[in-house]
């Protein structure tokens, strides 16, 4: 059974557990089971806000994962809070518009993106997290683009005002992180279950 | 029908809705609020009817009437608001009255934290209130399973004229996963029951009551009551076996969501060459006991993990009868053991067997 885990992040109102729940529709639409587990409570109080999506061909086991396949980070606090946590081999993504430092792990792809930067470029800096997910999908290819817009014009249908910004944004962070996926050797696959210390990603 | 991507929450708010059931009072109180907050909009969409009561003690007599006048009732709320209730629910058992509750567990004990937690399955399996009554208690582990077993629960109810409490915690309230709404074929309207109070022009008058005077009658009831208690207990009683069809010499046992986190583990400890088995009931009360020994008697040793201090644990116990040693492992406050926490206690029960640890 082929399964992968992502964990998007940030403070809340950064909309990354709307990237999640965009992620895990455009999976249920492929036939492929998802959970969408947000981290709430005393995070919601000024601390990070994030959201754990797992991804399975069959039924998805844990919905709760300590130690991610990928990272997602809108931050600083989130990096320095799940960075250390991601699975050797793993894939952290890392908005370089808010975090301003570089983060040491040998191990895993620490890939850099401006996506605040290129929100702003687009017209809206709220866009961000569309950029971020977009590269995600770019990197990753776990869903195709035309398929990914599908769902965002459909969860935006009631704030249709919306949706060119947002298909912009993805489609922006989409054809970055397809260049991040080059550039750095990149092959992202759905990891086997079943074998032990089993890491999503490995270069190609 | 296309599967949706629902909040549990909301997944068996409208569960309810398909299960026939039009009215529900309840107190807000993280983390079960996306449910009335979703059963405010849509129960007067369908003709029904939501009330935010002044508080859960409230809550749990406005049930009993609704219940008493025979209509499907539910309310939902979380630990410390399910404590309020207890009084109310004691009555409702004492009347015989059906009618669903919803617990989404936060930590406790007291007013503690909002994160998740299984920190009340004793109170829903032995002390929930005052008397000789039990309820039946239906524990899901996914967004799914909590819409099954919503619609079980009105069911299981109606027929044992019982209430029924479904035991979820906040990571099954909170968590979005892809669900489906079986057509559900809804029986008879409550009012129909030979028992429902509703208007006695042309027949005898009937009496919905807790109160029982007379000490004969009043254990007479209750032998009665416990009679049925071993009927759902023989007809009634639900579990999973994961992974038990190849030799184990450890059994793991886990109820709700915490027993995904345990298939997660069950199946790295495979690509370690590490066969181990789980058991997980259903239905927390009545508790499937014999179906537990069963499985347990398969194993070396036992190991029970729970996100509380250990309260299935007793249960567990009752099921080994001595025979076989039960290790625990928990956490709580809203902390839940991880994939990682439950393989190194696995390793450490396997290194009690190989030591010979009693």
């Amino acid at each position: 059974m082929k399964t992968t885990d992502v964990l998007f992040a940030g403070f809340g109102g950064h909309g990354m557990l709307m990237a999640g729940k965009l992620l895990a529709m455009a999976m249920i639409k492929q036939g492929r089971q998802v959970s969408w587990l947000p981290a709430y409570g005393a995070e919601m109080r000024g601390g990070t806000a994030n959201v754990t999506v797992c991804i399975s061909d069959g039924d998805v086991m844990s919905p709760y994962i300590e130690r991610p396949n990928s990272l997602v980070v809108m931050n600083t606090p989130s990096l320095h809070k799940f960075g250390p946590k991601v699975k050797t081999g793993g894939l952290v993504l890392v908005n370089s518009t808010l975090v301003r430092e570089s983060f040491e792990r040998d191990d895993c792809h620490v890939l850099y993106l401006p996506a605040g930067d290129i929100a702003m470029g687009l017209g809206n800096v709220k866009a961000t997290n569309l950029v971020l997910l977009g590269a995600f999908i770019g990197l990753s290819k776990i869903v195709t683009k035309e398929d990914m817009i599908e769902v965002i014009q459909e969860s935006f249908t009631s704030k249709s005002k919306f949706i060119p910004l947002n298909v912009s944004a993805f489609a922006a962070g989409y054809e970055e992180g397809t260049k991040l996926r080059l550039e750095n050797d990149v092959e992202l696959e759905l990891e086997d279950e079943e074998r032990d210390s089993t890491y999503a990603y490995s270069n190609g | 029908m296309a599967k949706i991507l629902m909040k549990g929450n909301e997944a068996i708010g409208e569960a309810a809705i398909k299960a026939g059931c039009l009215h529900f009072f309840g107190y807000p109180i993280t983390p079960q609020n996306e449910l009335p907050e979703y059963l405010s909009k849509r129960l007067p969409q369908v003709g029904g009817k939501y009330i935010q009561t002044e508080s859960e003690v409230a809550t749990s007599n406005m049930i009993f009437g609704a219940a008493g006048v025979g209509v499907r009732v539910m309310t939902s709320s979380s630990s410390p608001g399910i404590s309020l209730m207890s009084e109310g629910l004691s009555y409702l058992a004492g009347a015989e009255l059906p009618a669903v509750i919803v617990n989404m567990m936060r930590a406790g004990p007291g007013l503690a934290g909002i994160l998740p937690a299984q920190s009340d399955y004793a109170h829903a399996t032995r002390g929930t209130a005052h008397g000789d009554f039990e309820l039946i208690v239906l524990a899901p582990s996914s967004v799914q399973e909590a819409v099954d077993l919503t619609i079980l629960s009105f069911e299981l109810a109606e027929k044992y004229r019982n209430p029924v409490m479904l035991l979820g915690d906040g990571m099954i309230g909170q968590m979005m996963e892809p669900v489906e709404f079986p057509d559900v074929e809804v029986g008879p309207p409550m009012k129909a029951a030979d028992w429902a109070l509703t208007g006695c022009k042309g027949r005898e008058p009937r009496l919905v009551s807790s109160l029982f005077l007379d000490p004969v009658e009043l254990n007479e009831k209750n032998h009665e009551r416990f009679a049925r208690y071993k009927v759902i207990k023989d007809n009634e009683a639900r579990h999973e076996l994961y992974n038990c069809d190849e030799p184990y010499d450890v059994l793991i046992t886990a109820f709700g969501v915490m027993s995904r986190v345990c298939k997660s583990a069950i199946q790295e400890l495979k690509g370690q060459g590490i066969n181990v088995g789980m058991f997980r009931p259903i239905t927390v009360k009545p508790f499937p006991s014999e179906q537990c020994s069963a499985a347990i008697f398969k194993s070396k040793r036992v190991l029970d993990v729970e996100m509380n201090m250990g309260q299935m644990l007793v249960d567990i116990q009752l099921a080994a009868n001595g025979k076989r040693e039960v290790d625990f492992m928990g956490k709580c406050g809203g902390l839940t053991p991880s994939i990682e926490d439950v393989i190194e206690s696995v390793h450490s029960t396997l290194a009690k067997i190989k030591g010979g640890v009693a």
